[in-house]
């Protein structure tokens, strides 16, 4: 019975070591732990020179010593559990001793008792390591369970930062492309406009060299008449005269204005708001889309009918901005009405209506056309940059995208649309006053 | 010669009025006008015997220089027919066979070249 003391120590020993055999903590424990032989050298000198109860003594205080030392040290605080479970058996040995030194009849007479509290100490000990064991293996499958998730985590945030990195690279070719959509979108609109503009200087410009021509004749007749001494038709010739003149003026001016309002179409970066006759700008780009149209489709025909208020306050705004985004609406306006037209009837009569009002504290500005209308599907998306109905090539997708941003955010305005499918579509433009 | 000029810039009056000063003077030649297609046919409603020639822009806003062609070429072509002269802006392919398709006589270009039409307008009276 003596050895049970010296075996429990040792077991402990080699089930630490074995323990720590996975970790790192492995190295540092090693030698230490191989010492634990030296339990059999003190139990073999034991035996050699003692008697029985001195060896259980002894095996009890080198047990007792081993788990004094074990609780000291920090690195066996997780197998406290385990450890603690030999002190029972360091108690009963330690008690079964002394009881026999001090009253050995006792002791005969319960031996077996003693005896077997001994060996309960002993199982105790092996339950608490099946115990420890089990929850070890648990604790070992979660760690490796944690391993495992860790490695799947760094895994993931590799492929998801390299994802972003990605994407950021194609956040920043479409903002380019973007950028020269626009750019392209804009000079779509200025060759648009191209169309109008020379078809509104070509009237002026007729004008002006037809009433020069029939001026010169003009004063030819008047010297004959001067000649012949007719003074009075001579004064008559002289007053038409001068009212070619007047018309020269007015002609040249008209083709003026029209190249003003050109340049400052293309003038690029111009973000300068400046007070604005809306009634003007609205009719000006009215009249350029529509003969931008005619000219490149000479059989269209529209009628433009006009509701303006008059004496509207100006409104500070950047003209060639806002003058885009009508000549977006009247190009839209007339593309619609040119689409019915292809499948209407003789009766149809593509008509655009163009009204400007004051609502408070904002100017409207409604386009309205009897066109093919929006189909409720698609009334949300036709603000989304790149939604076209029109076909490949033909839109870019961007014009009312781009109007959405001028009006909205560049001017604090808003736009609103009516339609109904193949009816009208209405678009209205509120520009606020204060601005 | 009574001659019927569609145009819906109004500054082609006077501009007609003093081209044609002489012949007008002479009583040659007689000018009315119409800013439009429709004022056209109200104007023909009354006037269309006495009208030798129509001279119409293609291009106006409302009715069309070619809806007012086909529609005197339908309404007012007992004989014998006014002389229809389609004058355009846009002097391209497409417009030159409407025009004739739809039954003018002739397709003139702006800018008008006024001695040609003169010329055009004597082989008439001739």
């Amino acid at each position: 019975m003596y050895i049970i003391y010296f075996l429990a120590a040792f077991l402990l020993t080699l089930r630490l070591k074995k323990i720590l055999s996975n970790t790192p903590m492995y190295y540092k424990w090693k030698n230490q732990l191989n010492y634990a032989w030296g339990i059999w050298v003190i139990y073999a000198i034991a035996q050699s020179t003692l008697g029985g109860i001195a060896i259980s003594i002894v095996g009890c205080l080198v047990l007792l010593g081993l788990l004094q030392y074990l609780n000291r040290e920090p690195d066996f605080e997780p197998f406290k559990f385990y450890i603690d479970a030999h002190y029972p058996l360091v108690a009963v040995g330690l008690l079964d001793a002394l009881t026999e030194l001090i009253a050995p009849d006792f002791h005969d007479k319960w031996n077996s008792y003693f005896g077997f509290a001994t060996l309960a100490a002993f199982a105790w000990i092996y339950t608490r390591w099946l115990n420890s064991k089990k929850q070890r293996e648990e604790l070992q499958i979660a760690t490796q369970r944690n391993t495992e998730l860790d490695r799947l985590v760094t895994e993931r945030t590799a492929e998801l930062t390299k994802q972003k990195n990605e994407l950021q690279e194609t956040v920043k070719l479409l903002q380019a492309t973007q950028a020269q959509l626009i750019q392209q979108e804009k000079l779509a609109s200025l060759g648009e406009l191209t169309a109008g503009i020379a078809h509104e200087i070509q009237n002026p410009l007729n004008f002006v060299n037809n009433f020069s021509e029939v001026s010169m004749e003009l004063i030819d007749e008047m010297e004959e008449e001067l000649n012949k001494g007719d003074t009075k038709e001579a004064i008559a010739i002289a007053t038409d005269i001068k009212q070619n003149l007047e018309k020269i003026i007015h002609h040249g001016k008209r083709a003026d204005g029209i190249v003003k309002g050109m340049l400052q179409h293309s003038r690029s970066g111009g973000d300068v708001k400046e007070p604005t006759d809306i009634n003007k700008l609205a009719d000006e780009y009215l009249r350029l889309a529509y003969h931008g149209l005619r000219a490149k489709d000479k059989l269209f025909n529209a009628e433009l009918v006009t509701h303006f208020t008059e004496n509207l306050p100006e409104v500070n705004i950047i003209s060639q901005d806002v003058g885009r985004v009508l000549l977006n609406l009247f190009n839209n306006a007339f593309y619609a009405t040119q689409h019915k037209k292809a499948n209407a009837g003789a009766d149809y009569k593509p008509t655009i209506e163009l009204s400007t009002t004051l609502d408070g504290k904002n100017i409207r500005i409604t386009v309205k056309d009897n066109g093919m209308g929006i189909p409720d599907a698609i009334r949300d998306k036709i603000m989304q940059p790149f939604f076209t109905t029109k076909p490949t090539g033909e839109g870019t997708g961007l014009g009312l995208s781009l109007s959405y941003d001028i009006i909205v955010k560049g001017h604090g305005g808003n736009i609103e649309i009516e339609s109904k499918e193949g009816e009208f579509t209405e678009f209205i433009i509120s520009l606020p006053l204060a601005k | 010669m009574k001659i019927l000029v569609v145009d819906d810039e109004a500054d082609v009056q006077p501009l007609f009025l003093q081209r044609f000063r002489k012949e007008i003077r002479e009583h040659e030649l007689e000018f009315d006008f119409a800013l439009s297609g429709e004022e056209a046919l109200v104007y023909l409603q009354e006037k269309h015997s006495e009208v030798v020639l129509i001279l119409s822009d293609i291009n106006m806003p409302g009715m069309s220089g070619i809806d007012l062609l086909s529609r005197i070429r339908h309404d007012y072509n007992a004989p014998p027919p006014p002389i229809v002269m389609m004058i355009t802006a846009y002097g391209d392919d497409e417009n030159h066979r409407q025009a004739i398709e739809n039954g003018a006589n002739d397709f003139l270009t702006k800018p008008l070249d006024f001695s040609l039409l003169k010329e055009k307008l004597k082989t008439l009276l001739a």
